[in-house]
């Protein structure tokens, strides 16, 4: 493979029912770093049905070219229709590097995308950054957060990988910047389209974002039930936070995966997370640890999790929150 | 029908634990077990053997002590068990994994493949959309239910992060399962004392047909380049206070914060 051939960074940007989602943007933020230090363009691959404006979006968020497929075929995601659109760009345009967001659909389309293209996959990369040799170097935790890994994909091209929501941060919006928009047309193969969507459902439950709380109350084991919860609500209104748990009281149905923090959950960095009876596991550690500030209430002096408080108390949640929750409203 | 499933032997990573003094895992003693995504995938088989009378195989690429998650798998109800394990499928990373899995997947017959959403040791969720492009089957990753028409439709519930979408495939398909969909058999007594009696079937590379250039640490294209752990952080302040002067602690840190 002439690696030389491979050029400029691009970003599949989602959008589900024309709204971008963020980890779209967060992505185009990264991609400009990594094409400023390459010295090479960014592109955002923005695919769909009766799109409007969002290429422009993709440009103010950093994108040079926006390849924008408009199609009836894209109008909701389903694998293939993706996959074919992809490849062709990724076949035509040769990229150096293709970044794709580790939501449902991105971690769908991307290993689906790597096998037809034959190239590496790296999985919710934490930090990416170009090597004295142009090459990725793509960090991501191993073994549940403790250990980091650095991947490389040196002799093949493009080099991919997914980087999970919420763990890049998005550029400042520019509506100023110029960049081009380019429409592709692409030949779909509709022999291969065997999956047949019947019907997308939205569930309210889980409109909730945790990954955009500023202040995340965050409750595990030491919490216990659901009443446990109603107290950290009770607080979280007082504040404006939102409520999140550990994978522990997800398991027990206390509150709904969309709220879980950790490696099996949402990786999340507010300016302020509260650990409330939660010992630290390391696949919770690995969700939460990048928060800006971190204060820890558990009875158990020795959890883990006062390893990475900025604030630990040992004591009992059940207690402490209620008599903060009283000073709070005052 | 005829399905087969996917399922790998993981350290149970619930279970690891951090040495409090180096910051290090302790690897020690950590058990073994059957990625739970996995498991779930081989209930939806056996759900499907239960109703249609299925043929399920289960298949594992890994080391020969994976053979216990087979005999579970036996003790669950499946009717075929295939290891594959050879020195020359080590070092794989996910593309070189699918390749290998493919290659023995094209020589088993089957309606439908079922892998785990991902495998709790490295959660990358890449193998089973990997191995569907390979074989040129559709998808449907995130399944939580599904139901089967009797004769080669499914409807199958895709999980999403904000709801989740029904959607129609025909077989020859590919799913990859969620363990939060499905309550997971236990062994059967019976199953239990007969998976010492069923035959563990182990292929190696002389097995199956590959090019071995797209297999093990030769087919990866994906290599660690270094591995780290993280830097510590600066050590935090640790009261062990009664409840009223925390509450003071921390009310003093949320006015120095601007939080309120």
């Amino acid at each position: 493979m002439d690696k030389a051939q491979y050029k400029n960074v691009y970003v599949f940007v989602e959008q589900r029912e024309g709204v971008i989602q963020n980890v779209g943007l967060e992505l185009l933020g990264k991609a400009r770093e990594l094409a400023d230090a390459l010295n090479e363009k960014v592109y955002a691959m923005l695919l769909g049905h009766d799109l409007t404006t969002q290429a422009q979006e993709c440009i103010a968020y950093g994108a040079d070219t926006v390849l924008r497929v408009d199609a009836p075929e894209l109008a909701t995601y389903v694998t293939e229709p993706y996959a074919q659109a992809i490849y062709q760009i990724i076949r035509d345009n040769k990229p150096s590097i293709v970044l794709i967001g580790a939501t449902t659909i991105g971690r769908d389309l991307g290993p689906r995308l790597s096998a037809r293209v034959e190239t590496g996959l790296t999985a919710d990369c934490t930090g990416l950054e170009i090597s004295e040799e142009r090459d990725l170097l793509m960090t991501r935790p191993a073994f549940g957060g403790n250990l980091m890994a650095t991947i490389i994909c040196k002799e093949h091209r493009p080099q991919m990988s997914t980087v999970r929501p919420g763990v890049m941060r998005m550029g400042q919006r520019d509506e100023n910047r110029k960049g081009t928009i380019e429409d592709v047309k692409i030949n779909f193969d509709k022999s291969k389209f065997r999956v047949r969507v019947l019907e997308t459902v939205k569930q309210t439950k889980n409109l909730v974002d945790i990954t955009e709380a500023h202040v995340l109350i965050s409750g595990g084991r030491g919490v216990g039930n659901a009443e446990g919860f109603d107290m950290l609500r009770a607080m979280a209104n007082t504040i404006g936070a939102e409520v999140s748990a550990s994978r522990a009281m997800v398991d027990a149905g206390v509150l709904g995966h969309e709220r879980q923090v950790g490696q099996t959950g949402k990786t999340v960095r507010p300016d302020l997370y509260f650990a409330m009876g939660i010992s630290g596991a390391i696949q919770h550690l690995a969700g939460m640890e990048e928060s800006e500030y971190i204060i820890a209430i558990n009875k158990d002096k020795f959890a883990p999790i006062f390893n990475v408080a900025d604030l630990g108390i040992v004591g009992d949640v059940r207690k402490i929150v209620p008599l903060l929750t009283e000073k709070l409203k005052r | 029908m005829k399905i087969v499933v996917c399922i790998k032997q993981v350290p149970d990573t619930t279970e690891i634990k951090l040495d409090p003094v180096t910051g290090t895992l302790i690897r020690d003693g950590v058990p073994s077990i059957m990625n739970p995504d996995d498991k779930g995938g081989l209930e939806f088989a056996l759900q499907l053997k239960d109703q249609y009378g299925a043929h399920v195989t289960v298949i594992t690429m890994g080391p020969p002590q994976a053979e216990a998650i087979l005999r579970e798998a036996y003790a669950m109800g499946v009717d075929r068990a295939i290891l594959l394990s050879d020195r020359k499928f080590g070092g794989a990373d996910t593309l070189a994994t699918s390749n290998t899995i493919a290659a023995a997947l094209r020589s088993l017959e089957f309606d439908l493949l079922i892998t785990g959403r991902q495998a709790i040791d490295g959660d990358t969720a890449q193998v089973g959309p990997q191995i569907a492009e390979h074989l040129d089957l559709p998808q449907v990753t995130y399944v939580e239910s599904l139901t089967f028409d009797g004769n080669k439709t499914f409807t199958v519930k895709k999980s999403m992060e904000d709801g989740y979408q029904m959607v129609q495939v025909d077989t020859p398909c590919v799913f990859t399962a969620l363990a939060s969909g499905v309550k997971p058999r236990y062994m059967s007594v019976r199953g239990i004392v007969e998976a010492y009696n069923h035959p563990i079937e182990t292929w190696t590379y002389n097995d199956i047909t590959v090019d071995d250039q797209k297999i093990g640490l030769n087919g990866s294209p994906t290599r660690v380049f270094k591995s780290f752990t993280k830097g510590v952080k600066a050590a935090g302040q640790i009261y062990e206070v009664d409840p009223a002067e925390a509450v003071d602690i921390i009310i003093g840190k949320l006015k120095e914060k601007f939080i309120i």
